[in-house]
């Protein structure tokens, strides 16, 4: 049975002029030990989505499914109480802004420690000795000293990690990374996804990638969502979609790519979105 | 004979850090002894992670910050803006374009008057040119005149990148330092802005220093490539001897981190993962 299980999630929200549908019928699941990647641009729903499995959206938003399972359970009849026990512990979640969703105002050790307190009721010297595993883990140099670090005297890279270590603390079985290197460099970019694929590995966890860059995608996904406008455009394996991509949108992201330039320009999405797809294409 | 409209010799920028009563004061070598040059129409891309010195650099090309020590010739002539002012004619020449479009415009200024701040400023033209120029600028940018009295938040980040190269450019400027220009932009956004930095170079004989960490975006867009490493330059030259021949271990590790998007590795890297399983 798949670990999470989506029919048919729309979320929409109340704005002045009405309601907008953010995300529009999409439905996904993604087993154990399986790496989905979910593509699109900003406003694509990619997050949103996400963020109402886990529960965080505003009470603006309206969300519905068909079905919303997560390990044998229903995520639309829990109650908030009950939802607060899973989130952040058998299924957690990474932002893209490492900087910004730190607690500025108390130690990295701390915010590790907080979330071993709430969900394993640990004592404090097996909190602080796991804090300690976790840091290590997710390669940090010194951990036991960085235990008392604040944010703001850790680079990008290493709060990102500590974010991991976060998300990792109470192993959960599915982790959600929300375009977690977009803010980093390459060479940090590369360190941070090989340490996803490589825990992810390790633990069995599913991981679901949200990401506009096609080169993360290439790197890591097993199988791979294409959304825009809030639809799903396409499901594949990564092979086939960068093969055959079916979709057109697909198609023009793919040579929006930079690398696969032909000429002097670079084709964009809406020279090709409109074109008519070939025979036996999804729309 | 093309003509180099930049030029940097051995340019070096230090800064003072710390200091204080008990404290001894230290120095950090931002900039350690670089030197290049870009001709009349090309772009020079200069590569490096955050902390490499690239966006110094930039600074110290545009004109805002003074080089510690070293040589900064802008069409020919010498410019040190440590000693002796600046006149109009060198500020106009030099142009930046910043990273973020949605911290380097004021919020509570339209964007017709974001567009003809440098004009008021810098020239003594009056309002109703002003105000033609904008327009002209606004069309040549892929936006409209009835953006003329929007603000910047109703703009989206692709819209508000065109908007700072349309300030860029109401000088006229014969170099355009961009910096990280299109890293904060969605994949289909970047290549539209890509593709109008390259029309707008090709309309006005621009001079492109193009700052990026993205190297796909350096292979599509660089004549020549610098990579900068702890403030020096490891690896300078034309694209394809950078490309295909990367000397320094720095630029072969940059390299192996961009991500392949290609069919071959995919393949590779299924397989590796299936015997690892």
């Amino acid at each position: 049975m798949a670990l999470l299980d989506i029919q048919n999630l729309v979320v929409e929200f109340q704005t002045a002029s009405g309601m907008f549908r953010a995300v529009d019928g999409v439905s996904l699941h993604v087993d154990e030990r399986e790496v989905l990647a979910i593509v699109g641009e900003s406003g694509s729903g990619k997050s949103v989505s996400m963020l109402a499995v886990m529960g965080l959206l505003p009470w603006t938003a309206k969300v519905t499914a068909d079905r919303m399972s997560f390990n044998g359970r229903d995520l639309l009849k829990l109650s908030p109480a009950e939802r607060r026990k899973i989130v952040g512990k058998d299924m957690s979640m990474i932002f893209q802004e490492p900087m910004a969703s730190l607690n500025p105002c108390f130690t990295v050790g701390f915010q590790i420690e907080e979330v071993l307190r709430f969900h394993m009721g640990m004592d404090g010297a097996q909190r602080r000795a796991r804090a300690i595993e976790l840091l290590t883990q997710v390669g940090i140099a010194e951990p036991a000293e960085r235990l008392n670090s604040f944010p703001h005297q850790m680079s990008g890279g290493q709060c990102q990690r500590v974010m991991i270590a976060i998300a990792i603390a109470c192993n959960p079985k599915l982790l959600i990374a929300d375009e977690p290197t977009t803010a980093l460099d390459v060479t940090i970019q590369k360190q941070i996804l090989d340490l996803l694929v490589s825990l992810q590995a390790k633990y069995g966890m599913g991981l679901i990638m949200i990401t506009h860059n096609m080169g993360v995608v290439a790197e890591t996904a097993d199988r791979v969502i294409v959304q825009y406008k809030g639809r799903k455009m396409e499901e594949a394996d990564v092979l086939s979609l960068f093969e055959s991509p079916m979709s057109n949108y697909t198609r023009a992201l793919l040579s929006a790519l930079p690398e696969n330039a032909v000429g002097d320009r670079l084709p964009t999405v809406s020279d090709m979105l409109f074109e008519p797809a070939p025979s036996g294409a999804a729309a | 004979m093309s003509i180099k409209v930049v030029e940097g010799k051995n340019i070096v920028r230090d800064y003072h850090v710390g200091g204080g009563l008990f404290r001894a004061q230290r120095t950090v070598h931002a900039v350690k002894g670089v030197s290049f040059s870009v001709d009349k129409g090309k772009t020079l891309a200069i590569v490096g992670e955050s902390g490499c010195g690239k966006s110094t650099l930039a600074r110290i090309i545009t004109l805002i910050d003074p080089a510690t020590s070293g040589e900064l010739f802008i069409d020919g002539n010498k410019v040190d803006i440590a000693r002796g002012g600046l006149t109009k004619e060198m500020r106009r020449k030099v142009q930046i374009v910043f990273q973020n479009p949605y911290g380097s415009l004021n919020p509570r200024q339209k964007i017709g008057d974001v567009l003809g701040e440098p004009l008021l400023i810098n020239t003594n033209k009056p309002a109703e040119e002003r105000r033609d120029l904008a327009m002209k600028m606004l069309k040549k940018v892929g936006l409209g005149p009835e953006h003329y009295n929007r603000y910047p938040h109703m703009f989206s980040g692709g819209q508000r990148q065109r908007i700072a190269i349309a300030r860029a450019l109401m000088l006229n400027p014969s170099l355009l330092v961009l910096d990280e220009p299109v890293s904060a932009l969605d994949l289909s956004v970047q290549a539209q802005v890509l593709n109008l930095l390259a029309d707008l170079q090709d309309e006005f004989q621009l001079t492109y220093v193009f700052i990026s960490h993205d190297l796909s975006v350096v292979r599509y867009i660089a004549d020549d490539v610098m990579v900068m490493y702890f403030g020096e330059a490891v690896e300078y030259g034309s694209r394809e001897e950078v490309f295909s021949d990367p000397k320094h271990s720095y630029t072969k590790t940059l390299f192996a981190a961009t991500p392949r998007a290609d069919v071959a590795s995919i393949k590779a890297r299924l397989a590796k993962k299936k015997a690892a399983a």
